[in-house]
C-alpha cells in the first residue's frame, strides 16, 4: 500500500516553508545560537513520522524541528520557543536543540548519538506500558561512530526492543566528510549486531514511507529493531552560517579571510616539510572543492521538488494545496512574532 | 606593542611549541578545518580530524601521551566531556598514582566552555569545578590572550593531564562558529581586554597555579576566572565613583588553586565575593570559602554563580549568568 503522496507532500512542504521562515528569523538575529535545519531530509522524517500513533515515541537529534512539526506540535509553539518566549513549547528554555514534547513523547538532544539510548529506553517502556507502541531514533551518519548509539543498537537487538533506528546519511559529520572518518559500511555494522537493515533513497518520500511501514509493523509485533539507512543532503550543511557554504555563496568576501592567514602560516619557518605542508593545503582545498561540487546544488536531491513533480499532473489541486500550506505558515509566523509575553 | 585575539594567541603558542617539539600532535572533530592554519604548516600527520567518537579519541590521546606523544585533544565543548569522561576520571587522572608515580599521561585537552551567546544549557556550561574535583587533573581557565598563550605553553610542558578551557565569549573563532555564524544582526557582551590585547613577542610558559591580581583593592576582594574576571573588573571600576575600593583576583588556574594568593588578599580586605560562571553548589565558590576557613581567616563572604540549568532565551540566560548587576548587588551586600 503506497502512502498518500498528497499528504506526504503537504507535510514536507509545510516543514520546508516553516524552516525557511526559521532561517530568515535567525539571519535577522531574532533566534540566537546555532541553527541546524532539516531542509533536505524532509522525506525521511515525513515517511517515518506519518506512521506514528498514540504512545509512539521519538528520540530526536539537534535537528528535530521538522519531526515535531510533522508529529503535530503547533508551529506557533515551536517558533515562539526558538524566539525565546516564555510561552514557547519549552518556556523559552530549550531552544531548537533541546525541544521536548511530553504530549508526543518526543525528546531532543544536542549530544550526537544520544538518540540511541533514548529510543532504546522509550522502546523498553513501551514493552511494559503500551505493547505495540514503538520508538524512533533520528540521527545522522556521524552518530554511527558514537559508542552509545552502537551500544543501543545491540541492546535493542538482544532485547527485541521496538525501535526504528533512522540514519539520515548526508555524508558529512559536522563539517568533516564522513568518508574520511568512517571505517567499513554502516549497514554492515547494524547487521553485525543482528539488526536487519533497510536501505532507501532518502529523497524519495514514498519509498521511505513504504520501508518504514514494514519496519514499524515488525517492531510493533515484537520482532525487534530495524536500521533504516536513508541518504539525503542538507541544503545548509551542518548549520546556518557554515563557513564552507558561505565561501561558495560569497567567495569574494570569505576567501581572503581564509586565504591570507592560511598562506602566512604555510610560509612560516619551523614545522613540517614542504611535502607535508602541501598535503595540508590539499586537505583544505579538498574540503572546499567538495563543497563546490556539492550534491545540494542538484535539485534532483530535493525531496520536496521530487514529490511535487509527480503531483504536477493535477496542477489545480497542487496549487490549492500549496496556497493553503503557504497561508498556514505565513499565519503561524505572523502570530509567533506577535505580542511578547511579559 | 603586539596584540592578538584570544584563540589566535592559543594557536600561536601552540605553533611555537609544535615547531620545537615534534611529539605534539592535534586531534579532534573538525580539527583540520578549525585549525587549518596549523594544518598547512605542520601537515596532516600532526593535525588530525577524528570521527564523532569522543570516548575513543580522548582515551587514545591519554594512552598516546603515556606512550610518549604530546597530544592536544580538542573536544567541541566542555559539555561533551560528559560523553567521554571515563578517559579523564578513571584513566588520565589515575595513571600517576596507580603506577606508583612512575608513569603519567601528559595530554592537553583543549575545550571551549561558557555561555552568553544563546545556545542553551547543553552547550554553555563551565564545569571547571566538576573537573577540578578530580585529583590528578590540572584545570586552566585563562582570561586574556597573553595568559591563554602562556598557559597553553605551560600545559604542553606539564607532566600530567591538563584541561585547557577556552571561554567562547573570548574566543573569536568559537564565537563566530557557534554564536554569530557571521551574522551582523546579533550582539554579544564580549570583554574587549579578554578578546584581544597585548601578547609577548615570544611565548614563555606561565607558571601553573599562580593567580594574578588584576586590580588591588582595600574594601573587598572579588575572585573569579574567565569572563567573570572582566565582569568583576567592570564593576570594580564603576564602584570607584562610590568610593569603594574593590580588588580583583584572577585565579587563572582552578586546579591547583593558588591558596596563598587567595588567603593573602582576602586577609587584607576581610571581604570575599566569588564570581563564578560554574554551578554554585559543590564547586569553586564553596572551595574558596573552605580555603579561607582552613587558613583561619575571618571574612564576610558572598558568591555570584550559576544556580540552574542555563536557559536558552538570551534574556533568561543573561539573568542567570554572573552579570554586572548581580556582582554589584553582591558587593553591596558584603559592604552592608
Amino acid at each position: 500500500m503506497p502512502g498518500d503522496l498528497w499528504f506526504l507532500y503537504s507535510v514536507m512542504l509545510r516543514s520546508r516553508l516553516f524552516e525557511e521562515a526559521i532561517a530568515k528569523l535567525w539571519h535577522e538575529g531574532l533566534i540566537s545560537g546555532e541553527m541546524h535545519l532539516g531542509t533536505g531530509e524532509e522525506a525521511i522524517i515525513a515517511g517515518v513520522v506519518a506512521h506514528l500513533r498514540e504512545h509512539d515515541a521519538m528520540a530526536l537529534d539537534h535537528r528535530g524541528t521538522a519531526a515535531l512539526l510533522m508529529r503535530g506540535v503547533d508551529p506557533v509553539l515551536i517558533l515562539r520557543e526558538l524566539l525565546g518566549y516564555a510561552d514557547g513549547l519549552c518556556g523559552g528554555k530549550g531552544g531548537h536543540m533541546h525541544l521536548f514534547s511530553k504530549e508526543y513523547l518526543a525528546a531532543s538532544s544536542g549530544i550526537v548519538g544520544a538518540e540511541g539510548p533514548t529510543a532504546a529506553g522509550f522502546g523498553m517502556a513501551a514493552q511494559y506500558l503500551h505493547p505495540g507502541a514503538i520508538a524512533v531514533a533520528f540521527f545522522g551518519e556521524g552518530a554511527m561512530n558514537q559508542g552509545m548509539l552502537l551500544e543501543s543498537m545491540n541492546l535493542a537487538s538482544v532485547w527485541k526492543l521496538p525501535v526504528l533506528f533512522v540514519c539520515k546519511d548526508d555524508g558529512w559529520a559536522i563539517t568533516t566528510q564522513s568518508e574520511k572518518v568512517k571505517g567499513g559500511d554502516l549497514s554492515e555494522r547494524a547487521r553485525g549486531m543482528g539488526v536487519p537493515v533497510m536501505e532507501v533513497d532518502g529523497c524519495d518520500v514514498s519509498a521511505v514511507w513504504e520501508v518504514s511501514h514494514s519496519a514499524l509493523e515488525r517492531a510493533r509485533s515484537g520482532e525487534g529493531p530495524t536500521f533504516l539507512h536513508a541518504r539525503c543532503v542538507h541544503f545548509e550543511g551542518h548549520f546556518l552560517g557554515f563557513q564552507l557554504i558561505r565561501m561558495v555563496r560569497d567567495p569574494l568576501r570569505e576567501i581572503p579571510e581564509i586565504a591570507v592567514p592560511l598562506t602566512r602560516s604555510f610560509l612560516r619557518p619551523g614545522g613540517a616539510s614542504l611535502g607535508e605542508r602541501l598535503a595540508g593545503v590539499k586537505t583544505v582545498l579538498g574540503a572546499a572543492l567538495s563543497t563546490l561540487r556539492d550534491p545540494r546544488r542538484d535539485s534532483a536531491n530535493d525531496p520536496v521538488r521530487r514529490a511535487r513533480t509527480t503531483l504536477q499532473v493535477d496542477s489545480l489541486r497542487l496549487q490549492e494545496l500549496e496556497d493553503q500550506v503557504e497561508e498556514e505558515i505565513r499565519r503561524a509566523v505572523t502570530s509567533s512574532l506577535g505580542e511578547v509575553p511579559s | 606593542m603586539k596584540t592578538m585575539f584570544f584563540a589566535q594567541a592559543v594557536d600561536d603558542a601552540l605553533a611555537q611549541a609544535m615547531a620545537d617539539d615534534p611529539r605534539i600532535i592535534l586531534l579532534g572533530e573538525d580539527t583540520p578545518l578549525l585549525r587549518r592554519n596549523l594544518l598547512v604548516r605542520f601537515g596532516p600527520r600532526r593535525v588530525r580530524g577524528t570521527p564523532i567518537s569522543e570516548s575513543a579519541f580522548l582515551g587514545a590521546g591519554v594512552a598516546a601521551a603515556m606512550a610518549g606523544l604530546r597530544p592536544v585533544v580538542e573536544i567541541y565543548m566542555v559539555d561533551f566531556l560528559g560523553v567521554c569522561m571515563d578517559a579523564l576520571l578513571n584513566h588520565a587522572s589515575k595513571v600517576e598514582t596507580f603506577s606508583g608515580g612512575q608513569w603519567t599521561a601528559p595530554v592537553v585537552v583543549r575545550v571551549p566552555c561558557g555561555g552568553g551567546y544563546g545556545d542553551g544549557g547543553q552547550h554553555e556550561q563551565s564545569l571547571w569545578g566538576w573537573l577540578a574535583h578530580i585529583p590528578g587533573l590540572t584545570v586552566l581557565v585563562p582570561s586574556t590572550p597573553a595568559d591563554a598563550g602562556g598557559l597553553m605553553l605551560a600545559a604542553l610542558q606539564q607532566d600530567g593531564p591538563v584541561i585547557f578551557l577556552e571561554h567562547k565569549l573570548l574566543s573569536e573563532i568559537w564565537l563566530e562558529f557557534l554564536g554569530s555564524g557571521a551574522r551582523s544582526t546579533v550582539q554579544f557582551d564580549v570583554p574587549a581586554e579578554g578578546a584581544k590585547s597585548a601578547v609577548p613577542k615570544k611565548w614563555e610558559p606561565l607558571p601553573i597555579g599562580k593567580a594574578a591580581l588584576r586590580r588591588p583593592g582595600s574594601d573587598l576582594t572579588i575572585i573569579s576566572v574567565g569572563v567573570g574576571v572582566h565582569r568583576a573588573l567592570d564593576v570594580a571600576r564603576s564602584l570607584e565613583a562610590e568610593g569603594i575600593s574593590a580588588g580583583v583576583l584572577d585565579l587563572r588556574t582552578v586546579s591547583p588553586l593558588d591558596k596563598a594568593a587567595v588567603c593573602e588578599t582576602v586577609a587584607k580586605t576581610g571581604r570575599l565575593l566569588v564570581v563564578d560562571e560554574d554551578y554554585e553548589g559543590f564547586g569553586l565558590s564553596g572551595e574558596l570559602s573552605a580555603v579561607i576557613l582552613e587558613a583561619g581567616i575571618s571574612c564576610r563572604y558572598a558568591r555570584v554563580c550559576v544556580q540552574t540549568t542555563i536557559p536558552y532565551a538570551r534574556n533568561l540566560e543573561e539573568e542567570i549568568l554572573p552579570n554586572r548587576q548581580r556582582i554589584y548587588a553582591g558587593v553591596k551586600h558584603l559592604l552592608q
